[in-house]
């Protein structure tokens, strides 16, 4: 048996009554890792982060997590009531030294450019600091693995992309294991080490891409670009495939 | 190819400028007169009106009577009497302080209550429909049991004040726990928040600017029952003191009461609306 890993599904179902949305699923991601799920929208993605964050228990199979886990949201995911401080500061509360509590905070606010905004609220910034801060919050203090739930796609195309590169480069400072559900190809072939392309429901693993060139990936680096070129093809999103479906309807 | 025959209008797109408008500023020093002006205006022109029409006569007889409309230069010359015998002092002191007392046990145990019933499905299958049951229930029909069980005086007024407005407040409280994103408890999880942590620091502050907006709602319905509580289960107050007024005929003395009773009520509203002021709450009523 391998125990180098950090997240493993063994046989993993889920339904929602009688509504199979995860069909024996097994998956294992192995330390460090950047895992990205794509797949087509209802097709389980959420279901399966859901199982995984233990938010959700599975009907059958286990989950399997070493480390500590912890989730970005797409929107909602910072306590409104409290500053930026005190929102990145939620991920130190193990800490109990004052003192390294304080130097860490100062790192973290430096690490996502925003110590002039440490004492705004979440209303009071745009949407991508708050996904910023959301990102210092999860990589602050002893943490493992991050889920990502769709991290980006409430924000616009250009901060989209500004934030990609931001993650690489927190990562690289603070390495992590990641597991990132999007319904963005981009994202996908620009921050993964590994993609698994999502059949329709109940959720299977339909294909699976490595990905070995360095992070960060330009959109237009020719390994990106193949890489978007097979996932599309795999979702069943090229062009052949939409001339192939018109052709058998005219039939 | 760019045909030079073809009509010029359709090759050359016109582009007009549009100039730069300069808004009309107005000096936020002007819009504050304003601001305090129109009230002003709106008020001078109903003591007008309250003045002219115990004036009025038709074919000789007045259209109201002194008594039934007393006016406003009466109301006037009636303050320094009440003043002088310390009545309207004593009369305002006592109804602030029923309200303060009855207001703060039903914060102190309605908040708390509509935590519990939020958070937990079975508490809500338990005891809503009677917070329902009650919290229709008019506070007034209350009064004779207030006044059998607890005599005339403080303890009754308290008594209805806080059937008035502990109700409501649990009620709200419960709606707006509803309301928490699912999101904030599951980073709440992931943030090693639980049990008394997790409703001190998470539900809390959560709902707390929905709770200051229903404690300013239920604050106002709250001065309304004191009045009348006092008119019936009480000896001193603002509300028996409009009692008193009224059997002696001084309407007069009705009118003053009556101000005074509104003038409070904004001011206590303006004493709540201060909470939405704190930091951790505007998020609140931001967005």
């Amino acid at each position: 048996m391998n125990d180098n890993f950090a997240l493993r599904l063994d046989h993993v179902s889920r339904d929602f009554g009688g509504l199979p949305v995860l069909d024996d699923l097994s998956l294992t991601i192995t330390p460090g890792e950047f895992v990205v799920l794509v797949g087509p929208s209802g097709c389980g993605k959420t279901t399966l982060l859901n199982v995984l964050s233990g938010a959700l228990a599975p009907s059958s199979g286990t989950v399997t997590t070493q480390g500590v886990l912890r989730t970005v949201y797409q929107h909602d995911g910072l306590f409104p009531w409290l500053t930026v401080r005190d929102n990145i500061g939620l991920g130190l509360r193990g800490l109990t030294d004052k003192e390294a509590k304080a130097r860490e905070l100062a790192e973290l606010l430096a690490l996502i450019r925003l110590e002039e905004f440490a004492g705004h609220y979440p209303h009071q910034l745009s949407g991508g600091m708050r996904q910023r801060v959301e990102l210092a919050r999860a990589l602050a203090g002893r943490s493992d693995i991050l889920l990502l739930d769709e991290p980006f796609s409430a924000l616009d195309y250009q901060t989209r992309l500004r934030l990609r590169r931001e993650l690489a480069r927190l990562l690289a400072l603070r390495p992590r294991t990641v597991v990132f559900v999007t319904h963005d190809i981009e994202e996908a072939a620009q921050l993964a080490d590994r993609v698994l392309v999502l059949s329709e429901r109940p959720a299977q693993v339909k294909t699976e891409l490595l990905l070995t060139t360095p992070r960060p990936r330009d959109l237009t680096d020719p390994s990106v670009v193949e890489a978007m070129g097979r996932i599309i093809h795999d979702l069943g999103l090229a062009e052949s495939d939409f001339e192939l479906r018109e052709k058998n309807l005219g039939e | 190819m760019i045909d030079e025959k073809a009509p010029h209008e359709t090759l050359t797109p016109e582009i007009r400028t549009r100039p730069f408008e300069k808004k009309k500023q107005g000096s936020p020093k002007r819009f504050d007169i304003a601001s305090l002006l129109l009230p002003l205006l709106v008020l001078g022109l109903v003591l007008a009106v309250w003045a002219i029409v115990p004036t009025l006569k038709i074919r000789g007889h007045p259209l109201v009577e002194d008594y039934a409309l007393p006016p406003p230069l009466t109301v006037l010359q009636s303050i320094p009497d009440e003043v002088h015998t310390g009545r309207l002092f004593s009369d305002t002191v006592a109804s602030l302080f029923r309200i303060g007392a009855g207001f703060s046990l039903a914060v102190a145990l309605g908040v708390p209550l509509g935590l519990w019933l939020g958070s937990r499905r079975s508490v809500r299958a338990a005891l809503l429909p009677g917070v329902n049951f009650f919290r229709n229930l008019s506070p007034l029909a209350w009064i004779p049991f207030a006044i059998l069980w607890f005599g005339i005086g403080d303890p009754a007024a308290i008594f209805l004040i806080f059937m008035a407005s502990f109700f409501p407040l649990a009620m709200a409280t419960m709606a707006a726990v509803a309301t928490i994103p699912v999101v904030h408890f599951r980073v709440a999880k992931d943030y090693g928040f639980q049990g008394r942590e997790l409703l001190l620091h998470v539900t809390l502050p959560a709902i707390l600017p929905q709770v200051i907006t229903a404690l300013r709602v239920t604050a106002g319905v709250a001065w309304i029952v004191v009045v009348a509580a006092e008119m019936v289960g009480c000896k001193d107050g603002l509300g028996y003191g409009i009692y008193d007024a009224r059997s002696a005929l001084r309407l007069d003395l009705v009118a003053l009461y009556m101000i005074i009773i509104g003038l409070l009520g904004i001011g206590l509203d303006r004493l709540l609306s201060q909470l939405t002021r704190l930091p951790g709450v505007r998020w609140g009523y931001e967005r």
